[in-house]
Order: C-alpha cells, then structure tokens, then sequence
C-alpha cells in the first residue's frame, strides 16, 4: 500500500499573531503539525504496519516546513517530500490542492490522509478537492478506517452521529480526533530523523496554474461588544438580571 | 448577468436558517453587481419552501432530487446546476456536508474558494469576504479571481432581511451520478437535539459541573432556550459527554447569538471555537478565569445555584 499523508504546519494556539498588511508578522511564532494531521501522520503509519507499504509525508510552505517533516520521520514516515512554495498562497485551497495532487498523482497512491481541517485557516478543503482532482472517492470526518485489499469500511462522524461507509482504494480520508493516538516521536527516531533526506519540489515541475485567491488585507479582530461582571446578592438576582439584559440589552432570547 | 446561486439546506424536511441567511446575502450581492439570485434546495418538494425564500430575496427556487446525502452525488447535481444558470457567484453553506460538497464543486467549476467566510461585501464588482484565521486572532479579507466566485459562509453570520424577490420555482433534472461511497448505516443516537453548528444559541458545561450527572442542570436550560448543548474539551476527555458536543479547536467552531458558558475555564483552545459568539455569558466561581475576557455578560458565582434559577426564571418568562 502507498500511503501518503499530509501534513500542515501551522502557528500553536498558544502563540501571539501579529496582524501585518498582507500576512502575519513570524518573528517568535511557535509552529506546530496542525492537530488533525498528526491523525492522519499516526493513522498511515499504522495501515502500513498492517498491511505493508511505504507513508509518503509531504508538507507544502517555505523552508520551516522542513521542522515537521523532520517530526513526521521521527514518527515513523519512511519518505519526506517539501513542496516549497511561498507559505501565504497556502491560504488558497485550490492553488495548494493542485500541487499536491499533481505530486500524488506521480505517486500512484492508495490513500491519501490529511487532517479534517488545519487550524489556520479552518477550511475544511485541501483533502476534499485532492480527492476531486485524482477522481477518487473521499471519507471526511474518518473515526475508524478497516482495509480488506481494495475494499474500505469506514466509520466518520456525521451531524448528530456517526455514519458507517463502504468504499474502495485508492481514496482520500480526513482524519477526525478519535481516530487514533498519535504517538509520541521516539528519541531514536528523532536523532535519526535529522539525518534523512527531504525531497524539494517546486511549483513549476508540479504544473500548478496559480493561485485564485487575492488577499486584499488582514486585520485584527474585531473589537468585543464591551463586557461587564454583574452585581447581584444572591443566584436569584443574578439570574433576573441576565434575563434582563439577554431580553432587553442583548436582544438575543 | 452576474448571478448568484445559492446551495441551501432542508434539516427533517425543514428549511433551516442559513438557507434565508444565504439568501439574504445573496441578494445584497445581486443588487450591487446585477444579478438575479437561485437558491437551490436538494428536494423533490420545493413548492413549499419557494414562499419563504421569496420573501428574502430569492428570484428563483430550484429543487432538485439528488436522493439521500452523498458528497459526490451533491457534488454532481450542483455542479450541474451551476453549467445551466452560469453564476458568477456561488454561496454555500460552511456546514457539515457543506464542507464536503463545495471542496469538489470548486474544483469542478474550476473556481476558487473561500470557505468559512464570515463577512460578505462587494468591491469593484467582486465580493470581498472576510474570514477569521488563526483561531479569530486574526481575520482577513480575500477576493476570488476565477471566472466564479465561490464561498462557503458561517451559519449565524449573515442578517436575514425581508426583499421580495421574483420567487419563480423551478425543477432541476440535476442527478446525483456515480456515487462511490456507500452508506451502510447511521447511529444519530449521541447526538444533539439542536445541533450545535448552526444553534442560535448554545448552552455549555465545563469541567465546573463537576460530574457527568450534573449535565441535567445544563440540559434543562437549554432545553428551555431550544438551544443546543455544548461541552468543553475536559468533560468530553474525562468521558462524561461525546466528542459530538465538543466545542473548541478540536471539536466545533460555533458562532451563534448566545453562548452560555457554565463552569468553563475558558482555555485557549476553548475561546478559539467560541470566540465570534455575538454575545458570551460566563458563569463560573472563579473571577479570574480567562473566560471572563470575552464574556458580554459575567457572573462570578456557584453555577449549581444560578443556572437552576436561571432557567426558572427563562420558563417564567418565555412560558
């Protein structure tokens, strides 16, 4: 089985964004793996333990990227791939499906997985139009996947539940918290992950036609409608007090 | 003609609100570019949804009978529809099988896509939408350069205003296709009796409920609000809820007119999912709990006594 997984870096949550004209300003982000893709990173890695292949990690930006390359090795990827672009056209979907699907496609992959949204821009897109671009079915939202050779079961969450699907490889999965564990790198793995060779790409040799998507601008969020800490003596007069301005003030019950 | 369609949503043979809030943006859209708007509902009944969709804006209602929920199968019919009315806008909603459908709808069309847009305006003759990225600490605007403009947009974030439209209804031959993926069952038993990506309000318990049997006390205030339930990342680790109620960077992004958080902390990861609620209420004992940053309305107090009172007083009032 040919597995290849993808993988977002992303700020941590926990780190402070400055807003600049066009982009964010990077000096003291913090990057992370995208939380769902480590799903997708531990859930290869597993169907190749199963069942044999090779995981194929590939992760699309500038040159930091190459950290979270080194970290999907030191998980256990046998292959690294960089497709070095410029990181803010990542904010375009149908740009960034179409080098990776074009990438894929040389591959000959079984599965694809990637995470059921990067927690950047929260778009719920980039596996989905893979998935449409390769001509392939998809599972989103996967919580439980089962191989039988072609054959797929999967079990994803739907709204209000979950959904068991039947469907057949080669697909594309978005992996959904609850999937799986991913594990912790091993320090083995990560003394031995610094060595291996990360394969670049770039977007000419991928064939991509461009970014459909113009950033006009960023900002900072908007400004929060003022609050305050109510005053009341006991649960009684707070509770008719947000009555009051849920009703009156807020408008909004 | 620069029209601009709308993909809405029926939930248990409803209409549900974002298919109106859709439209409503729609026609703000099709005014100031010169388009009709066609909102397109995935049923064989349309006729009794073309009235309320008229009254926001709606020049046409189209059905189309695509069967059961599929994304590819959505996908197809949509995209069907879109080569006969030709577009130059399509809005779509940011939701569970909207996230699905609309990744291989843009890819068909060959368009590009915002999705999650919270902010719809129009510049130039293209639409400007403005989205919230890295977890709301920042939001940024983006115009689509292809031939069709293509979004996908938050429930809750766009004003449904009364515009007459023409209203016309009309009946799509749009089919599913191949359909690839096969449902063989489906367990909606865990879940929400209001679902929470779309609820105008949503009620929330946090780890300051102290136990899964306390969730009754949440449970009745939303009941009584006809809001959804939601839960913090700490309950739903602790297993006193499913992940189903999660809200927060790895459950649901929500957006609704009020959310009512009991007894949570307020982490980052939390405010990241509940951050562009229009108006917080934070009800917790502790008074420096992060929470209380965002909250519109907070109460520093024992929940066990206020959110009891709290929905007395909201059955006394509502009846």
């Amino acid at each position: 089985m040919k597995i290849v997984v993808l993988v977002k870096q992303v700020p941590d949550t926990e780190t402070n964004i400055k807003v600049g004209d066009k982009s964010i300003n990077e000096a003291g982000v913090k990057w992370i793996i995208s939380p769902y893709d480590e799903f997708a990173i531990e859930e290869g890695i597993r169907i190749r333990e199963k069942s044999g292949g090779e995981v194929i990690a590939v992760s699309l930006g500038p040159d930091r990227v190459v950290e979270a390359l080194r970290t999907a090795y030191a998980m256990g990827v046998d292959r690294a791939v960089h497709v070095k672009v410029d990181d803010y056209v990542t904010f375009d979907s149908t740009y960034t499906s179409e080098l990776l699907a074009n990438f894929i496609k040389a591959e000959n992959a079984d599965v694809i997985i990637g995470g059921r949204q990067s927690i950047d821009t929260d778009s719920s897109q980039v596996v989905v139009q893979i998935a449409e671009r390769l001509n392939v079915p998809h599972v989103a939202m996967a919580l439980k996947l089962e191989f039988d050779g072609k054959k797929v079961t999967a079990t994803r969450e739907i709204e209000g539940g979950t959904e068991v699907v039947e469907t057949s490889a080669p697909l594309a999965v978005t992996a959904q918290k609850g999937l799986n564990e991913p594990r912790y790198p091993s320090l083995k793995g990560i003394m031995s992950a610094k060595k291996k060779p990360v394969d670049v790409k770039k977007p000419e040799e991928l064939g991509a036609t461009g970014s459909k998507l113009e950033v006009v601008s960023l900002e900072p969020p908007p400004p929060r409608i003022a609050g305050r800490k109510l005053e009341a003596a006991d649960a009684q007069g707070f509770a008719s007090q947000l009555v009051k301005a849920l009703r009156e003030e807020a408008k909004v019950i | 003609m620069a029209d601009v369609l709308v993909v809405g949503e029926l939930k248990n043979g409803e209409l549900k609100k974002i298919s109106k809030e859709l439209t409503s943006a729609a026609r703000k859209i099709a005014d100031a570019i010169g388009g009709k708007v066609h909102t397109l509902l995935i049923t064989d009944n349309v006729d009794s949804f073309a009235g309320d969709l008229k009254a926001v804006g709606a020049d046409a209602v189209i059905g189309a009978n695509l069967g059961e929920f599929s994304p590819e199968g959505y996908a197809n019919g949509i995209f069907a529809v879109i080569q006969e009315k030709k577009p130059a806008v399509v809005l779509m909603p940011h939701s569970a099988q909207g996230k699905e459908y609309s990744a291989r709808v843009a890819i068909k069309a060959n368009a590009g896509i915002v999705a999650d847009a919270v902010g719809l305006s129009v510049d130039g003759g293209k639409v400007v939408a403005k989205k919230p990225i890295y977890s709301g600490k920042a939001y940024a605007n983006f115009k689509v350069s292809s031939d069709i403009q293509m979004f996908t947009v938050r429930a809750n974030s766009q004003e449904v205003t009364p515009k007459e439209g023409a209203g016309a209804v009309e009946k799509s031959g749009a089919s599913a296709g191949e359909v690839r993926t096969k449902s063989l069952s489906k367990d909606l038993s865990g879940g929400n009796k209001v679902q929470l990506a779309d609820a105008s309000i949503i009620v929330s318990g946090g780890r300051g409920i102290k136990g899964p049997e306390n969730w009754p006390i949440i449970q009745d205030l939303a009941d009584t609000l006809g809001a959804a339930l939601g839960a913090s990342r700490a309950t739903v680790d602790a297993g006193w809820i499913s992940h189903s109620h999660q809200v927060g960077q790895t459950g649901k992004t929500v957006s609704p007119n009020c959310y009512i958080a009991c007894g949570i902390s307020g982490a980052i990861q939390h405010l990241a999912g509940m951050g562009s609620s229009k108006y917080i209420v934070a009800i917790n004992k502790d008074g420096d709990a992060p929470i209380f940053k965002v909250a519109t309305y907070g109460v520093v107090a024992d929940l066990f006594e206020v959110v009891p009172a709290l929905t007395s007083e909201f059955k006394k009032v509502l009846g």
